[in-house]
């Protein structure tokens, strides 16, 4: 099945705007990094060698049963506090029965009609039209539990898909690792905004998610999923229309274009008189479409019902209290807050947010830089490094402390800017602390007197026309002789004292 | 010793006997050992109870413990003595088909709970025993490696599911066993093989490492010649485990106090209307309405009660246990463990996945998954599954109402006595009226036993007397049991199964 080779009809998308309301649904599917899975007490670190994380329980042998992992209710509970949900005082698992060649007990053990947290709301900021910024607020119908299944392992095939493979191999070391669903109210309102609310929801749920410390929210690991519902209207009067559902979309740019490309392809489908079939899509980021999957027609029956190798959860009123109590500022608080304590404008801030250095910025700060200069640092030349390096800011290779240090140094006029650079230079490389550089490199700015006077001397005598033109009283002329004495000595002078040192000599 | 107890032999000692000789030093653990191996190499060739012997390993788990108490250490106080263990009870390194085809060859890497305990323990776990396959069914018939046979009476059914376990306490090849009751699975075959059988409270015992029937439903439990031994297999059993979240965290009840006390004076004794009348077989009746009157004569008070929403009751199990069914035996897809059908490079893994269940399932099996299926399925669950669990409620309210005017409630265990092999067999619902008395305490989750209390005048067969207790208070069970077992053993002049005619070859 070479699925997307043809891609459907679609229409521009402002003219699909202007025919149709777009009404969104989001499933968010967060893996919690606890230390244990949901059920056992098997670990969940990422990359192991397949099948070396698992055990009776987490591999559904028979008579294994699964005992709940109070540290994941704990996160489900912070998380539905942070949403603004009620938490439930009395909840079940259930058993979703359904074949998935991954899942070891042929059912999943999920929450169904009785969720742990319950109505709930947030907001988030999309840039308006007028470069101010808009908040829309997204209702939460719920969050719940369940377990995640294992991976398959397609191997023959020259794609990796299961078409063509030779036979499949199963990894469960993901089998049983607890997983929270998020799911929203329809999203309504938000019209030609609306790809954009959804990637700005899934974005504010990733700083939330990863401001509570309950998982590690990294999309290209699978931690952090997301399936968008879509659904197209002639009006915002009107009833929902049909919907469909693109499954796994893993990054935060495919959120929004996933959505986009459904919005023209099922205006399209509507312009042409025909109707949107109920069905879960695929999103294939190389074609930027989505193509069909399952149909409503074929939908399974999950034939739910409360899981009976499980006594219900029932958190005291005390304990989600206590839970509240400790929450961790709201992530677009503290950004506002810092906003203002360091004086950024509008456009360095979301410069700062979307390099994601906001936490290295406040530690660098933290260590005695003053903000602007440690923004300077993580933007320029920590940023090239780590685009260049393919990591993330964090794992570049200089921690907020070295950074803090090496403007230390400037102030202590140690070393100048362009030297600074140097010294972060060979931080990354793995030279040493930033004073070890400066060591190593022997990149100290020069301010002895006797050896810049010497390289003043030689600077006048080489450039008799400059030192001439100083002399009848053209000061700006200075700069190309302290030029001149830079290359000398590789510019490790001290630029004001040789500036001082030219004109005492030719005053 | 155990020579004087039935005049025949060590096999036919107690096994709180067997112990006692085995600590003092009269015999050995191998000795005992042995001597039930034999008698398991000389009857179940007839009988059929157990599924798989490891006589290698028992004589082997013996010899340790007899180095143990040469060496002076003080034991527990079943150390020594050999077991039947049910074989839907994972037991490391042990086949365990659950009598089904589908787990042929699987052997779990890992021990239940209850085997744990029991090793813990010191007993010596002789082999697996028969049942009727994934325990569905009311008289062993339904196992894939074939019948077991009552040893009263060859030609009938030891009861199911447990049969094979009860079938090896009455042939004398196993003085102890375990059982698992999902419906009756533990007391019925008790009934109608004249031995004692107790369902403790649900959460009483450990379900982790029982192969799942029914989650809400199933508890593992003793079964036993006499109520003393059965008290003292409780007693190993029982208690919180971590390992099962619906297991309770509370004191296992003096179930061995109890057993020894046989104290009934004051005791009010429940009759329950409903669980009597048309249908029960005279002899059934005569016996229990026997053993109302002992208790009666040792001072308890007998009252009758109404639980009216009884009734229900087998409708709404046989809509709750094949939902459970249906979920719990989704596993077994030929992919993991077990046997594998059709495999051969031509076939998709939903092909294969199909041949298997197919041939590794036996009819009662499909049946009930079918069932299920259809009970959970969307526009039918609010009908079926819906409804079965609010008559569930209502059975739990009849229970507390009655427990309000006595301690415990008595019926007979069985509506008959064992039946011919086959007769039921193409008639489920027939079979499945079998179990009528015992399902109302499962659905309940409450403690529940089944003493052997004579033998029905009219087939000469053993006749079993339930009785049902409050959640966590199984201690009354056996203070009951312990009542009826002083009298009648004077009465008949030894154990009922002393009277069983030897087991032809």
């Amino acid at each position: 099945m070479s699925a997307h080779v043809s891609q459907a009809r679609v229409v521009d998308f402002d003219e699909a705007l202007e025919r149709y309301d777009p009404v969104l649904g989001l499933e968010v599917h967060v893996e919690l990094n606890t230390a244990s899975k949901m059920f056992c007490g098997c670990s969940t670190a990422f990359g192991a060698e397949p099948n070396t994380q698992t055990c009776p329980v987490c591999l559904g042998l028979p008579g294994s049963l699964p005992v709940v992992n109070a540290k994941a209710i704990e996160s489900a509970i912070r998380i539905g506090l942070a949403l603004n949900c009620s938490i439930a005082e009395w909840c079940r698992f259930a058993r979703k029965n359904y074949f998935y060649p991954d899942m070891p007990k042929n059912y999943q053990i999920s929450q169904y009609d009785e969720p742990i947290a319950y109505n709930g709301w947030c907001e988030v900021e999309v840039p308006g039209s007028d470069g101010t910024v808009e908040t829309y607020r997204v209702d939460i119908e719920r969050a719940h539990m369940e377990e995640d299944t294992g991976k398959s392992l397609h191997v023959g095939g020259a794609t990796g898909r299961i078409h063509g493979a030779d036979h499949s191999l199963l990894d469960y070391n993901r089998s049983g690792v607890p997983l929270i669903e998020i799911v929203t109210k329809p999203i309504e309102g938000a019209g030609e905004k609306a790809p954009q609310v959804a990637r700005a929801y899934v974005s504010m749920l990733r700083d939330l998610l990863r401001a509570l410390g309950v998982s590690d929210v990294r999309m290209e690991q699978g931690s952090l999923r997301c399936d968008a519902n879509v659904s197209l209207r002639p009006g915002t009067d009107a009833p929902y229309g049909t919907r469909t559902e693109t499954k796994n979309v893993n990054s935060l740019r495919s959120v929004e274009r996933a959505i986009r490309y459904e919005i023209t392809r099922q205006a399209a489908v509507l312009d042409d008189g025909g109707t949107v079939t109920q069905e879960t899509r695929h999103w294939h980021e190389d074609t930027g479409a989505t193509t069909a999957g399952r149909s409503k027609e074929t939908a399974e029956d999950y034939r739910y019902f409360p899981e009976p190798d499980l006594v219900p959860v029932a958190p005291s009123r005390e304990w989600v209290e206590e839970l509240r109590a400790t929450l961790p500022e709201p992530p677009a608080e503290r950004l506002k807050r810092l906003s203002a304590e360091w004086g950024f404008s509008e456009l360095e801030l979301r410069d700062v947010v979307s390099a994601g250095a906001v936490d290295l910025i406040e530690q660098t700060v933290a260590a005695g830089a003053s903000p602007q200069s440690a923004r300077k640092w993580w933007l320029t030349e920590i940023s090239r490094h780590a685009n260049d390096a393919g990591v993330e800011l964090a794992d570049a290779g200089i921690t907020p402390q070295q950074v803090a240090e090496v403007q230390q140094l400037v102030d202590a006029k140690t070393v100048n800017d362009k030297l600074a650079r140097q010294v972060i230079e060979g931080v990354l490389a793995g030279e040493g602390s930033p004073a070890e550089v400066v060591e190593k490199r022997g990149l100290a700015v020069v301010s002895d007197d006797s050896a810049l006077g010497a390289a003043v001397d030689a600077a006048i005598a080489a450039n008799p026309d400059v030192a001439d033109k100083i002399r009848a009283g053209k000061v700006q002329a200075a700069g190309a002789l302290i030029g001149a004495v830079m290359k000398q000595m590789r510019g490790q002078a001290d630029a004001g004292k040789v500036r001082e040192l030219i004109l005492t000599k030719l005053g | 010793m155990a020579e004087e107890t039935n005049g025949t032999g060590v096999i036919h000692s107690t096994a709180a006997e067997l112990a006692a000789a085995i600590a003092n030093g009269e015999t050995t653990s191998v000795a005992v050992t042995q001597a039930h191996l034999d008698q398991i190499e000389a009857v179940d060739g007839t009988i059929n109870a157990f599924l798989y012997v490891d006589a290698e390993r028992a004589l082997e788990q013996a010899a340790i413990i007899d180095h143990r108490i040469a060496g002076g250490e003080q034991l527990g106080p079943l150390a020594g003595v050999p077991l039947a263990l049910k074989d839907i009870l994972a037991y490391r390194g042990a086949p365990t088909t659950c009598g089904s085809k589908i787990l042929e060859g699987w052997i779990p890497p890992y021990d239940a709970t209850v085997t744990k305990r029991l090793l813990d323990a010191d007993i010596v776990i002789l082999g697996k025993t028969n049942l009727d396959e994934f325990a569905m069914g009311s008289s062993t018939e339904n196992s894939a490696y074939g019948p077991t046979r009552n040893p009263w009476d060859t030609s009938r059914i030891p009861g199911g599911s447990g049969g094979g376990s009860a079938a090896a306490l009455a042939a004398f090849e196993a003085p102890l066993a375990i059982g698992t009751d999902t419906g009756g699975s533990i007391r019925q075959p008790a009934s109608v093989t004249g031995t004692v059988g107790v369902k403790p409270t649900y959460g009483g015992t450990s379900r982790y490492g029982v192969v799942a029937m029914a989650s809400s439903l199933d508890q593992p439990g003793p079964c036993a010649r006499n109520v003393l031994d059965a008290a003292l297999l409780h007693q190993v059993i029982a208690g919180h485990d971590p390992y099962d979240s619906t297991s309770i965290d509370a004191p296992v009840p003096p179930v061995v106090e109890a057993a020894r006390s046989g104290d009934v004076s004051g005791m009010k004794i429940g009759v329950v209307k409903e669980l009597g009348g048309e249908g029960y077989a005279p002899g059934v009746e005569q016996r229990f309405r026997e053993g109302l009157e002992i208790l009666a004569a040792q001072g308890a008070e007998i009252v009758e009660v109404s639980c009216p929403h009884f009734t229900y009751a087998l409708g709404a199990y046989y809509l709750i246990m094949p939902s459970e069914v249906s979920s719990n035996l989704a596993k077994f897809d030929a992919m993991r463990f077990g046997l594998r059908v059709g495999d051969d490079g031509s076939r998709s893994a939903e092909q294969v996945m199909a041949l298997t269940r197919e041939a590794g399932f036996g009819a009662e099996v499909k049946r009930r998954i079918m069932i299920g299926t259809y009970a959970l399925s969307s526009g039918y669950y609010d009908a079926y599954y819906g409804s079965a669990q609010k008559v569930r409620t209502l059975i739990s309210r009849d229970f507390a109402g009655a427990f309000e005017q006595a301690d415990v409630l008595v019926s007979p265990s069985t509506p008959v006595t064992a039946f011919p092999l086959g007769e039921k067999v193409d008639d489920p619902l027939a079979m499945y009226m079998n179990d009528l008395c015992t399902i109302p305490s499962n659905l309940a989750g409450n403690a529940s036993a089944s003493f052997p209390v004579g033998l029905a005048p009219e087939d000469g067969l053993p006749v079993g007397f339930q009785v049902m207790a409050p959640p966590l208070a199984d201690d009354r069970l056996y203070r009951v049991g312990a009542a009826l077992e002083r009298t009648l053993v004077d009465r008949w002049g030894g154990p009922l199964l002393s009277q069983i005619k030897e087991i032809a070859r």
